[in-house]
């Protein structure tokens, strides 16, 4: 009998868990949150423990923990601005572990990154970063100012790759003591002819490590997928072939640096999948290639948009499963590395977040 | 000694009663003794600077107020979130 493997969806509505065998049926076994807009949980695979932020319109942005998604949560302590900020924390974006016990990332916004030295129960905020001399500067993408992206390095708590929308890429090889830009090679359409690199908003939608080759990340930017081999300082445009340089989720295979997935949306003027056509396009040579995966997904009049955070990989190789919701409501899985796909959860609330583990 | 009323989740994490006595001189100064009796309230009602987040509702005698509203003997606090949603 094989492992069920559990999808921990965040949904406008709350957080859903789905269980079932990788490329055939889920049913929700949990439902937690019920009527808040949960915008990121996942477990860590190290405890099995849940966390997961929702932001409530009326009382703000938490964090809560639990172990069991279907029992009882506990709010952490520590998620807030300081006390003489000149704003208060909007969102909680997502939260990763990191590569010493008990270690976990949450990023948010405005802009913010914050560390749990006890597995998610308690938070403190990289001074670093908040005190960064170019903050002032940093301008909000559409979605806020937002710390989305957070990938460790493999096996060293020291370096860490964070993206923020649109302040780019942050660096850091000190365990968060002080962070650096790496952005060279982004190209800012958007942005005013002969603005100079530092001053721009660089609107980044997601980052992902290959964890096999930790010094390679790959990124899907406001208007173009791209890749870098020197650990996040300079980027290479890797579009060409895809039906358009939009996007805002990426995911890679753990165990082949060289694959990497995207779900291009039409444009950012028009951020639904292209012609109706719901496709996940596939790298296996490191983007010198793009191939279309979609047997099993919807062929026709199927206008779906995907968030940054609503798309995630488990396992590897053949057997990488891949896993993302829409903002209208369906979840889509596939269990064996994108060849054929399955729909997992048609009618949930809009789809903010997937996790699956 | 204010009488602040709360309702739904709020009093669910003051210890899901619905009615609490409280000394202070503002809303504010009510609203701290309130978490300082049940942390778990603690950034619910006021965010980190202390101020009542955006959609909350705090009448104080049926009028709305805001952190530094004086307040009488025998207040009437009532915390209301907004009524918005989709």
């Amino acid at each position: 009998m094989s492992e069920l493997t559990e999808v921990i969806v965040g949904t406008k509505k709350g957080l859903f868990a789905l269980e079932g065998d990788a490329g055939g049926a889920f049913e929700v076994t949990a439902r937690a949150f019920a009527g808040e807009p949960v915008d990121y949980a996942a477990r860590d695979p190290r405890t099995g423990r849940v966390l997961a932020t929702m932001t409530s319109p009326f009382y703000g942005p938490k964090v809560f923990w639990a172990d069991d998604p279907a029992g009882e949560w506990t709010e952490a302590a520590g998620v807030a601005l300081p006390e003489d900020a000149d704003a208060a924390l909007k969102r909680i974006w997502l939260m990763v572990p990191g590569e010493e016990d008990g270690l976990v990332y949450a990023g948010g916004d405005p802009g913010v990154l914050f560390e749990s030295r006890d597995g998610g129960e308690s938070w403190t905020l990289n001074r670093a970063l908040w005190e960064h001399p170019t903050r002032p500067k940093w301008e909000p993408g559409g979605g806020g100012l937002c710390l989305h992206s957070i990938v460790p390095w493999p096996g060293d708590p020291r370096r860490l790759a964070v993206a923020v929308s649109a302040a780019g890429v942050w660096l850091t090889e000190d365990g968060g003591e002080s962070w650096e830009r790496g952005n060279e090679g982004l190209v800012a359409g958007y942005a005013p002819e002969g603005a100079p690199p530092d001053e721009v908003g660089l609107c980044v939608h997601r980052l992902e490590r290959a964890p096999s080759r930790p010094e390679r990340v790959f990124m899907q930017f406001h208007g173009g997928v791209y890749r870098s081999d020197d650990a996040a300082r300079t980027w290479t445009d890797i579009g060409d072939g895809l039906p358009s340089d939009f996007g805002f989720p990426i995911a890679v295979d753990p165990a082949d640096a060289d694959s990497a997935y995207v779900i291009p949306l039409t444009a950012d003027v028009d951020r639904v999948t292209p012609d109706g056509r719901v496709r996940v396009y596939e790298t296996r040579d490191a983007g010198a290639t793009w191939s279309p995966r979609g047997d099993g997904l919807p062929e026709r009049d199927a206008f779906l948009t995907v968030l940054r955070r609503a798309f995630a990989a488990t396992g590897e190789g053949d057997r990488l499963g891949l896993y993302f919701g829409a903002t209208s409501g369906e979840v889509f899985g596939s269990g064996d590395a994108g060849a054929t796909w399955s729909t997992i959860a048609a009618r949930l609330p809009p789809v903010y977040s997937v996790a699956v583990s | 000694m204010a009488t602040v009323r709360l309702r739904g989740q709020l009093k669910q994490l003051a210890g899901d009663e619905a009615e609490h006595e409280h000394d202070g001189a503002t809303v504010t100064d009510v609203l701290r003794e309130l978490e300082e009796a049940h942390p778990a309230v603690r950034g619910w009602v006021l965010d980190e600077r202390g101020r009542i987040r955006p959609h909350i509702n705090v009448f104080v005698n049926g009028e709305r107020g805001r952190e530094d509203t004086a307040l009488e003997a025998h207040a009437r606090l009532e915390i209301i979130p907004a009524i918005s949603g989709g």
